[in-house]
């Protein structure tokens, strides 16, 4: 007779439930010195991350994690922020993906996703720092290319994949501090409003960037 | 941990009802033979009567014949069958249009998809925000060339019924023939052949406490169809392959089994689930219709939370339901009946369907929502999101 509790057959190891029962470092830092943000609530999960750090040492004295995702996004993100606490911020930076999947007794391959956002909610929560403090080492000047990368963080919700994977983005153009993003979607579109704020927040974070132009296709 | 699991997951697959099982014994032990014509051996002749008696008890549930019964192996292949054999059939006389709900279920909307990698058209039908479909829509898209319309009787997430006498009777007097899923309708939701001018009914034993593996495709006599799966020359010619005759056996009697009183049981079980889960838990809508729905589906958003961390919570608890999660289909895709009735991926990422059967009570009803409002303030207490809302 099938019983519930002595036939769990979970994909997970033992050691990513603990973390999705009892998720480590929960909640939200109301002086964080460094926060990061990744995924987009319209498209799936998504993860904030928020840092104390000692400006002397540069160490993370507290981490905190907030998860609207499912339990690889979770668990990752608890181990992470367990793994950070303590590091020197530029130690930090380094922990990769691979380290914290390894940490948890490995995941399912298909959830890669899901777990990947919360290592880039900590690197975006460190880059935050850095960048409000003057660490960012060389400022590079912001490029096309520069650019791009940043709007593979921006998610398309019609497709739950980012806008330039799924060619939403049909032109950037940088000049003298102005950033100019060609869409393909109408000014009307039910999305609309939604990326393009999701857009300006991610590229005015950029040092050089003075002004964000959104541009739609219509019909 | 626990000493039960409960299962609120009967539209993906029922638990076989005993009876059903008793039924179809003797066709696995002592009438084994193949069904045989009269002139066979003793042992095909019983078997072919068993056969016989499954398939005129089953098709007159549906106010049908018996010869218009053809059995299958499931959903799958009736609606393989229907759809590609009919396109077959008519393609050279007519034309091979196809014209389909949004919100069909897989066998449908992929073979759909195949049959359009081949060349046919097809139009894909809009439903508004409770899951009925654009009946003017569908109106102004049939054409001289239309082969076939194929409109679910009710979905397999939301439960919503489309008003199937409406859509039949464009179809009838637009010359159109129609097919309708009603996998999820059948023996709960009546549908009478006689009053409903469909041509084709695709049913299946696997949600009512059926075996799995046995469907069956009604076909509406003089209705074109060739057959899409080549063998021998078994259900009339219309289905090859050894019949599955424990199956179709078991299947009438899963048929029988279901009663008035079961139904009204279980639209009890998905009114309370709905009205205590809107009322107990803050930022929840329904998804589908609050009338309009088959009686054992109960489909919510949890907002602010994700589907496959609920459902995983829900597991350790003991409680067996699904999911429109991304997060939780094999394919990593939203659902596409949320997406279909306008919800974003927010409305599918914490969207949970509850299905009931036979073998679930109210009390179970209690206990699933219970542990599902501590599950939710908890995932709620570490979203970002929530968070954001105060």
């Amino acid at each position: 007779m099938l019983k519930a509790g002595d036939n769990l057959k979970f994909p997970y190891t033992e050691k990513v439930l603990e973390h999705f029962r009892n998720p480590k470092n929960v909640g939200k830092l109301e002086d964080a010195d460094g926060k990061g943000l990744e995924g987009s609530p319209a498209c799936g999960d998504m993860v904030a991350v928020y840092l104390k750090v000692d400006p002397k040492t540069t160490v993370i004295d507290d981490i905190k994690f907030e998860s609207y995702g499912c339990a690889s996004n979770i668990a990752t993100a608890s181990i992470i922020t367990e793994m950070a606490k303590g590091k020197t911020i530029a130690d930090a930076k380094k922990i990769t993906w691979q380290e914290a999947t390894d940490e948890l007794g490995g995941l399912p391959p298909v959830k890669r996703h899901c777990s990947v956002l919360a290592v880039e909610g900590l690197r975006s929560a460190i880059r935050d720092y850095e960048e409000k403090h003057g660490l960012v080492s060389e400022q590079e000047p912001t490029t096309e290319e520069v650019v791009r990368s940043r709007l593979k963080h921006v998610m398309n919700p019609m497709a739950g994949l980012d806008i330039v994977r799924t060619e939403l983005v049909t032109k950037i153009e940088v000049k003298e501090g102005i950033v100019r993003v060609v869409l393909d979607l109408p000014s009307s579109h039910q999305f609309a409003n939604a990326i393009k704020e999701d857009l300006v927040e991610k590229l005015e974070a950029l040092w050089d960037v003075k002004e964000v132009k959104v541009v739609f296709t219509e019909g | 941990m626990f000493d039960k699991i409960t299962y609120l997951d009967n539209a993906a697959s029922t638990r076989l009802d005993e009876r059903v099982l008793e039924a179809m014994k003797p066709y696995f032990f002592d009438t084994y033979a193949v069904a045989t014509s009269e002139f066979g051996y003793s042992m095909g002749i019983d078997a072919k009567e068993g056969l016989m008696a499954a398939r005129g008890s089953i098709a007159r549930t549906l106010g049908a014949s018996a010869e218009e019964m053809v059995f299958t192996s499931g959903e799958t292949e009736s609606s393989n069958m229907a759809l590609k054999g009919v396109t077959a059939a008519v393609k050279k006389k007519k034309g091979s249009h196809l014209i389909v709900s949004r919100i069909e279920d897989f066998p449908v909307l992929n073979t759909a998809k195949s049959l359009e990698r081949q060349g046919s058209k097809v139009d894909y039908l809009n439903v508004d925000s409770e899951g009925a479909v654009d009946l003017e829509q569908l109106e102004s898209l049939i054409t001289k060339e239309t082969a076939l319309v194929s409109i679910q009787h009710a979905n397999q997430e939301i439960g919503t019924l489309q008003d199937i006498k409406a859509i039949a009777d464009i179809c009838s007097d637009k010359d159109v023939l129609l097919h309708t899923d009603a996998t999820h309708t059948f023996t709960r939701v009546p549908l009478d052949v006689k009053k409903i001018p469909v041509d084709l009914v695709t049913i299946s034993a696997h949600t009512i406490h059926g075996p799995r593996g046995v469907g069956g495709l009604y076909i509406r006599e003089g209705t074109p169809i060739e057959k899409w799966m080549d063998g021998g020359y078994q259900e009339s010619n219309r289905r090859a392959g050894l019949e599955n005759i424990p199956g179709a056996v078991g299947f009438a009697k899963a048929v029988e089994l279901v009663t008035p009183e079961e139904n009204a049981a279980l639209a009890r079980m998905r009114d309370h689930t709905i009205s205590k889960a809107l009322e107990d838990i803050p930022h929840v809508t329904l998804n589908g219709s609050r009338i309009s729905r088959t009686p054992q589906n109960a489909n919510l958003t949890f907002h602010y939370v994700e589907g496959e961390s609920m459902t995983l919570h829900l597991d350790m608890r003991g409680f067996a339901v699904s999911t429109g999660s991304a997060c939780f289909s094999r394919s990593l895709e939203a659902s596409h009946v949320i997406l279909g009735i306008g919800g974003d991926h927010e409305k599918a990422h914490g969207s949970l369907r509850f299905t009931f059967g036979r073998y679930n009570t109210m009390e179970d009803v209690d206990a699933v929502l219970s542990s599902l409002k501590e599950i939710v303030e908890k995932l709620r207490e570490i979203s970002p999101l929530y968070a954001k809302s105060r």
